[in-house]
């Protein structure tokens, strides 16, 4: 399996065995159960579908509850598809724990960053605005967004004012500092994005290999 | 749920031993653990506590020295396994909580009166 849905807790910090201080996320993942497994021949692709979170019958729609009494689960809140691993054959109704990390090292996880709303240029992308005094009046302002009859246009991706935050953001890398299979939690190195209590996907890592 | 989850994380960082109760303005002799190739060996810091921040297993001391004419300050997790112990030696009477003014004195205003024993 690819990974596991979780939910941050918040942070704090703990002492490795060296006795420095480490600042962690906690993150409380799983257990998630098994509810489809999307084959080649079926649904033009390999996927495993994973559910977390126990929700009320009157909160899903027909057809949702539906997959659930297929695959004779409860209902659960929080639906996402993960890749599968070579050796994976997931039933409907496998339980997905956070111990399938005890021999990962780093993790990828993805989670919706706090909405920050409408936000202008200095605090959006950090750019510098004008002067303040001496009469400046583009105390904020973006500047110049371009040149003139040469290209005529503006350029695609010109950083200006918009909606910041409340994107989704993956995290590449961040080193797995505890896993704690009673709890069923997994502390991680560093800050994950998003709100306490909001949802996150935590994968195996893409670019860094499992522990030797 | 949530919070019931980091105190229990936070209660298994907490240390094991007792630690004596540390005022600021406290003179204080903090035994730190040091791994120097392998060897372990325990260094002491003395000085006076400026602050102390933070709770739980994250609460920490400032402790201020001056050595050799030059102003020095460490900063302390209380509850990191490195400090082997602290010990008390004086208390001093103070009247706030952050002693930070005593990093623009030196000299004789650098002292701190006394606590009734």
């Amino acid at each position: 399996m690819q990974g596991i849905i979780g939910k941050k807790v918040g942070m704090t910090s703990i002492f490795d065995e060296q006795g420095r201080q480490v600042p962690v996320t906690v993150l409380e993942c799983g257990p998630c159960m098994v509810l489809q497994h999307k084959t080649i021949a079926r649904d033009g692709y390999e996927a495993v579908q994973l559910a977390f979170e126990d929700c009320r019958e009157q909160r899903m729609n027909k057809p949702e509850l539906g997959v659930f009494k297929k695959a004779g689960l409860a209902p659960k809140r929080r639906r996402f598809e993960m890749k599968l691993e070579a050796g994976d054959s997931p039933k409907p109704g496998d339980l997905i724990t956070v111990s399938m990390f005890e021999k990962v090292a780093f993790v990828d996880v993805s989670a919706y960053s706090k909405g920050k709303g409408f936000q202008g240029v200095v605090r959006r992308h950090g750019m510098r605005g004008g002067p303040i005094t001496h009469g400046g009046h583009s105390k904020r302002r973006i500047g110049s967004i371009g040149c003139r009859e040469l290209p005529g246009r503006i350029h695609k991706n010109k950083r200006m004012p918009g909606q910041m935050g409340n994107t989704r953001i993956t995290q590449q890398n961040l080193q797995i500092v505890k896993v704690m299979p009673e709890d069923n939690v997994l502390l991680v190195r560093g800050a994950v994005a998003g709100s306490a209590g909001g949802i996150v996907l935590v994968r195996k890592s893409v670019k860094k290999g499992a522990k030797e | 749920m949530a919070t019931k989850l980091l105190e229990k994380i936070n209660k298994a960082n907490l240390r094991k031993d007792e630690l004596p109760r540390i005022k600021i303005g406290d003179n204080v002799k903090v035994s730190v653990r040091i791994k120097e190739g392998g060897k372990e060996r325990i260094q002491v810091f003395s000085g006076v506590v400026i602050a102390r921040k933070g709770g739980g297993a994250t609460e920490t001391i400032t402790v201020r020295r001056v050595s050799f004419g030059e102003g020095m300050e460490r900063v302390f997790p209380l509850h990191s396994p490195s400090i082997a112990k602290i010990v008390v030696e004086s208390s001093s009477q103070v009247r706030r909580a952050k002693l930070y003014f005593l990093r623009e004195r030196s000299g004789k205003v650098a002292r701190l009166k006394m606590a009734d024993a």
